[in-house]
């Protein structure tokens, strides 16, 4: 370390250090050597490398050294917990070296009056969410609150960029940059495959390339060592759950010291929390931690965790950020990682110890998802990340976010352009789409130009904009944020203790005297109340287990890539498993294996019909788009599909003839007007409708002074869906929506990618029965919801129930097939 | 494909766009059209699509075409607020004008609008007595026969994993309610107790779906959250 950084630490604070037994980090004297220098920062960091404490120390500094009032730094991270965390870390060097320094946090918690005393009096640091921040900007006093600002620290900025959330934030950061021009930006990241589209998130000029933040590498850490778990015991064709590894993940469980279990979906996380604690004798303290449970159950978990009470939590993505937990040295991820990134993420959620190495074990739940493992396992050795480039900003986010500069007082539109602009997230934003946004905030933006009489903006003598009336900014105040709930139930047992939420429509399909699990328990459904599922504990019987939408996340471009690639190297197979192993033989002798710059499409006849088994490898939402336009494709060509199934890695479809001429079913053309006749009548869509509307200010989750309980959108997204498709397709939140679907739910970019390159390497195998890759998909059919029906058409068969209900002897269940001849 | 309904012993016909046709009267009943809905909601400050009220008038226009009635039925809450007959187009006032013309146009009184607006034609009643049938907003505690609206009734069919919900006429065959026609009503479900209790005996969900009436008991819907059920 040159001596020149090393003098930048005062003795104040080296005394400080020194007092605790640390060193400063390299990382952490760069910091200070930047700050000095008036440059904005990416700090890119593991968690445990005094990240926090790198971004505040110019700060504390500088304040130390040259004490004032008003606020100094603003720290803004994606969690409320983070925020008190830090704050209360903060507190220690503050009160030890009695520093003139206040610091505060604000969150949705924060009772009122200190709120009110926040924005008259700040502290000199305050932590906050970007939620909080963009209501704070909203007020006309905002640019008294802001004037002084020396720093902005964007903590875990790698999991905000690139969603709606980093999106508004963007906007705020570039209103503060007008407010405050000289405060610096120091955005604090863990390791992510493009750090350049980071860097250009903190630019205040928003260009990727345009050097004026200085990029900070902090340590690497020791490397982690990863293990992929595969228990003696029968290896599962299909499934994700990974249950059948359970006995050896509480073997790991019982010789670790604590240990976090992830997995990818709730439902998983209740089936694998109660299966932990069949086998536990020992009465490990076992805990289960997902998005669903009650927030104190939640805190009371974390607070355990941190108190090193626990020795083992199953968590899903709600425990992927949060506070360093040191203690922790074993990370279990069950089923497929989905992601290097984000693998790497929760790896770096053992050991924050940096010199000793994380251990971590990955669990495939099936044949399929051993290769994705390996496939992990490889890239992280090599360290090759994957993650989209950050897509651009949402219009309904922008929406939002002139309303809110709306209110805090009269705006020039034009001036406001070029603030939106400065933002990365809309660096290329097309003028007619902010006239169009700006248009919708002010009077709906219809062709109709009916509502010109009922503007919210009007536009002043001096040409500025301004709000109609005060009520639209108690209606924006009511309504700010990006985060829309699916509707959800309380779940409560009979004394009242809520457990957590389930999604509406799982509560609805419960009877009285079902059994579900949900919470960690075993619980029995008494009734609906209000907006509340009253249960009572000890169901008895197969227990159903809530799913959530969106719970899954889809196999990267970049893991299908490598095992694409391994499937078609039998070189590459010595380390699996000799079942995989053996599995890929008798492929590569009935089939042929899938290359990897091509795919293959086997056709073979089954049970009466014909099944075409395409290995795309682009996740399942991919897939399911692509079977939606395949079978589609299929009906017209005369081959009768009847229905199909997709995964993550394959797609199949079977119908009544035998499907050929793979080169014309696979067409790029594949992508137009079905693509679109589909999208618009979708009920994806219209989710992701809902979501623009009520994130652009459309329709009002919550309506001031009139809090229903329940149920928070209070108009039917779906209603205006339909009058607007009709009557105005263009309309910019119409365009909104499709952007969001066409990378989102529908994920028509990777089809696109993959009609493309595919072009011409087509292998396409007719065989006479299944081969040993199929076998997985296959036993999918039957177990996934079938897409593609027409709503209407299963009310008929609500019809025939009535008959199934009356003879049942009449009716075989849909069971999973169990064999399957190879 | 529409279907027949018996209303205390008159033959009725309950069409998939949710109007009731009443042959042998040339009449046809239509409920809750709630027009300039959308025009209400923007005058508070949120901007929805101001093309429901058109919307709805043009499925009426296709109805009307098709079935020709001599008299119309609007079972109240035809104008979504007092004022809503003011705020129409002047494209929209000329089609409700053309439907009007030449028809015995009611307007029954609603809650939404307890003077309907007469501008374009027909007249404003409190209600409607044809034959055996009483023809009102609101469902009357006790009566004995009669056609209504004002509950916007939809029912909701759990089919396959798949949550299907759907406009819907319900009735025991002596009552029976319409669903709502407007282009922004949504629906309250037939099995909330404000519903269920007006009926009694065999009730049936005469269900709104694509081109087709389809009927179902209601054994077979599942109920909303705000339900309360007995466990």
């Amino acid at each position: 370390m040159p001596e020149l950084d090393r003098a930048l630490l005062p003795p104040l604070f080296e005394g400080w250090f020194a007092s605790r037994g640390w060193r400063p980090h390299a990382h952490q004297h760069a910091m200070i050597a930047a700050a000095a220098a008036g440059d904005h920062t990416l700090l890119i960091a593991p968690t445990g490398g005094g990240k926090t404490l790198a971004g505040f120390l110019p700060s504390l500094i500088e304040l130390a050294e040259r004490p004032r009032d008003g606020l100094h730094t603003l720290y803004i991270s994606p969690l409320k917990a983070l925020s008190v965390d830090v704050h209360r870390n903060l507190e220690t060097p503050i009160a030890e070296l009695r520093l003139p320094i206040r610091a505060e946090t604000r969150t949705g918690d924060t009772p009122q009056p200190k709120r009110e005393r926040q924005r008259k009096r700040p502290p000199h640091l305050l932590m906050t969410t970007p939620e909080s921040l963009a209501l704070l900007l909203s007020y006309p006093d905002a640019p008294a609150m802001f004037r002084g600002l020396r720093c902005l620290i964007v903590d875990e900025l790698h999991a905000l960029a690139g969603t709606k959330r980093g999106d508004l934030l963007s906007l705020g950061v570039a209103r503060l940059a007008s407010l405050a021009p000289h405060a610096r930006r120091v955005g604090l990241s863990a390791t992510v495959a493009h750090p350049q589209a980071l860097t250009a998130w903190l630019s205040p000029s928003a260009a990727v390339d345009a050097g004026d933040v200085r990029r900070i590498q902090g340590p690497a850490g020791a490397r982690a060592e990863v293990d992929i778990l595969v228990p003696d015991t029968r290896l599962p064709w299909s499934g994700h759950m990974g249950l059948h590894a359970i006995e050896a993940v509480y073997q790991r469980i019982r010789s670790a010291g604590t240990t976090l279990v992830f997995v990818n979906t709730r439902a998983q996380a209740e089936l694998i929390f109660q299966a932990l604690w069949r086998l536990n004798e020992d009465s490990l303290p076992i805990a289960l931690h997902h998005g669903s449970l009650a927030r104190e159950q939640r805190r009371k978990v974390e607070a355990a965790m941190a108190a090193g009470r626990l020795r083992a939590v199953v968590a899903t993505s709600s425990l992927d950020l949060g506070i360093d937990w040191a203690s922790v040295d074993l990370v279990i991820q069950i089923g497929a990682p989905k992601g290097v990134t984000r693998m790497l993420q929760r790896i770096g959620r053992a050991n924050h110890r940096l010199e000793s190495p994380s251990r971590a074990l990955l669990v495939p739940a099936n044949r399929f998802e051993v290769l994705e493992c390996r496939a992990a396992v490889d890239a992280l050795a090599e360290m090759t990340l994957d993650g989209d480039l950050p897509p651009p900003g949402g219009l309904d986010v922008l929406a939002q976010h002139l309303l809110c500069i709306a209110c805090a007082g009269p705006f020039d539109a034009e001036s406001l352009y070029g603030e939106v602009r400065r933002a990365a997230p809309y660096a290329d934003l097309a003028r007619n789409d902010f006239d169009d946004v700006f248009a919708f905030v002010s009077s709906g933006g219809y062709a109709l130009g009916s509502y010109e009489r009922f503007r919210r903006l009007h536009q002043r003598d001096d040409g500025l904009w301004e709000l109609s009336s005060p009520d639209v900014a108690r209606q924006y105040r009511f309504n700010v944020g990006t985060i829309v709930e699916a509707t959800t139930l309380k779940v409560k047992l009979r004394n009242g203790r809520t457990l957590g939420e389930i999604e509406e429509y799982f509560a609805q399909s419960l009877v009285p005297g079902n059994t579900f699990l949900f919470a960690g328990e075993l619980l029995r459904f008494e009734a609906i109340r209000e907006n509340t599922v009253v249960a009572s504990r000890g169901g008895t019987g197969e227990p159903a287990v809530p799913a959530y939408a969106g719970g899954r996340m889809p196999l990267s471009t970049h893991l299908a890539d490598r095992v694409r690639e391994m499937l078609a190297t039998p070189e590459r197979w010595t380390p699996l498993p000799e079942p995989v192993a053996e599995w890929l033989r008798l492929q590569r002798w009935r089939s042929v294996m899938p290359r990897r710059d091509g795919m293959l499409v086997e056709t073979f006849p089954r049970g009466g019909k014909w099944f075409l088994v395409a290995y795309c490898f682009e996740g399942r939402n991919a897939h399911q788009t692509l079977g939606m336009l395949l079978t589609r494709r299929m009906e017209r060509a005369g081959f009768r599909p009847l229905g199909f199934v997709a995964t993550d890695y394959v797609l199949a479809t079977w119908g009544l003839r035998e499907p050929d001429d793979m080169a014309i079913l696979f067409d790029q053309d594949m992508l137009g007007d079905d693509l679109e006749a589909w999208m618009d009548e979708s009920s994806l869509l219209k989710r992701t409708f809902r979501n623009v509307a009520v994130i652009s200010g459309l329709i009002e989750r919550r309506v001031p002074g009139r809090e229903k309980t329940g149920k928070q959108v209070t108009f039917n997204a779906e209603l205006i869906y339909d009058v607007l498709r009709r009557h105005e397709p263009d309309h910019v939140l119409l365009r909104a929506t499709r952007r969001d679907a066409a990378r989102g739910f529908t994920d028509v970019g990777r089809i696109a990618a993959m009609l493309d390159r595919v072009q011409g390497r087509i292998t396409h195998r007719r065989l006479d029965r299944i081969s040993p890759l199929a076998v997985p998909i296959l036993l999918e059919v039957g177990r996934e919801q079938v897409y593609g029906t027409a709503l209407d058409d299963l009310l008929d068969e609500a019809a025939e129930d009535l008959i199934a209900e009356a003879m049942p002897e009449l009716v075989t269940p849909a069971t999973q097939q169990t064999s399957l001849p190879l | 494909m529409a279907t027949p309904i018996r209303v205390n012993g008159q033959s009725m016909v309950a069409e998939p766009e949710g109007t009731l046709y009443w042959p042998e009267e040339r009449t046809l009943v239509v409920a809750d059209l709630h027009l300039e809905k959308g025009s209400a909601y923007a005058a508070r400050g949120q901007m929805l699509p101001p093309y429901d009220t058109a919307q709805t008038l043009v499925r009426l226009e296709a109805v009307l075409r098709r079935v020709k009635p001599e008299r119309v039925i609007c079972l109240g809450d035809s104008f979504h607020d007092g004022r809503a007959g003011d705020r129409l187009s002047r494209e929209d006032g000329k089609r409700l004008r053309t439907a009007i013309d030449g028809r015995d146009w009611l307007w029954v009184v609603g809650n939404h609008d307890p003077a309907p607006c007469v501008t374009w034609g027909g007249r404003a009643v409190d209600d409607v007595v044809i034959r055996t049938l009483v023809f009102r907003h609101q469902a009357a505690a006790g009566a004995a026969a009669e056609v209504s609206g004002h509950y916007h009734p939809k029912a909701v069919v759990h089919v396959r994993g798949r949550r299907i919900s759907r406009r819907c006429f319900i009735g025991d065959g002596r009552r029976l309610i319409l669903p709502a026609f407007g282009a922004y009503t949504g629906g309250l479900n037939v099995l909330d107790r404000a519903i269920a209790r007006l009926f009694s005996g065999q009730v049936v969900a005469h269900v709104l779906s694509g081109n087709r009436v389809r009927a179902l008991p209601l054994t077979r819907l599942a109920p909303e959250w705000e339900t309360e059920q007995k466990s």
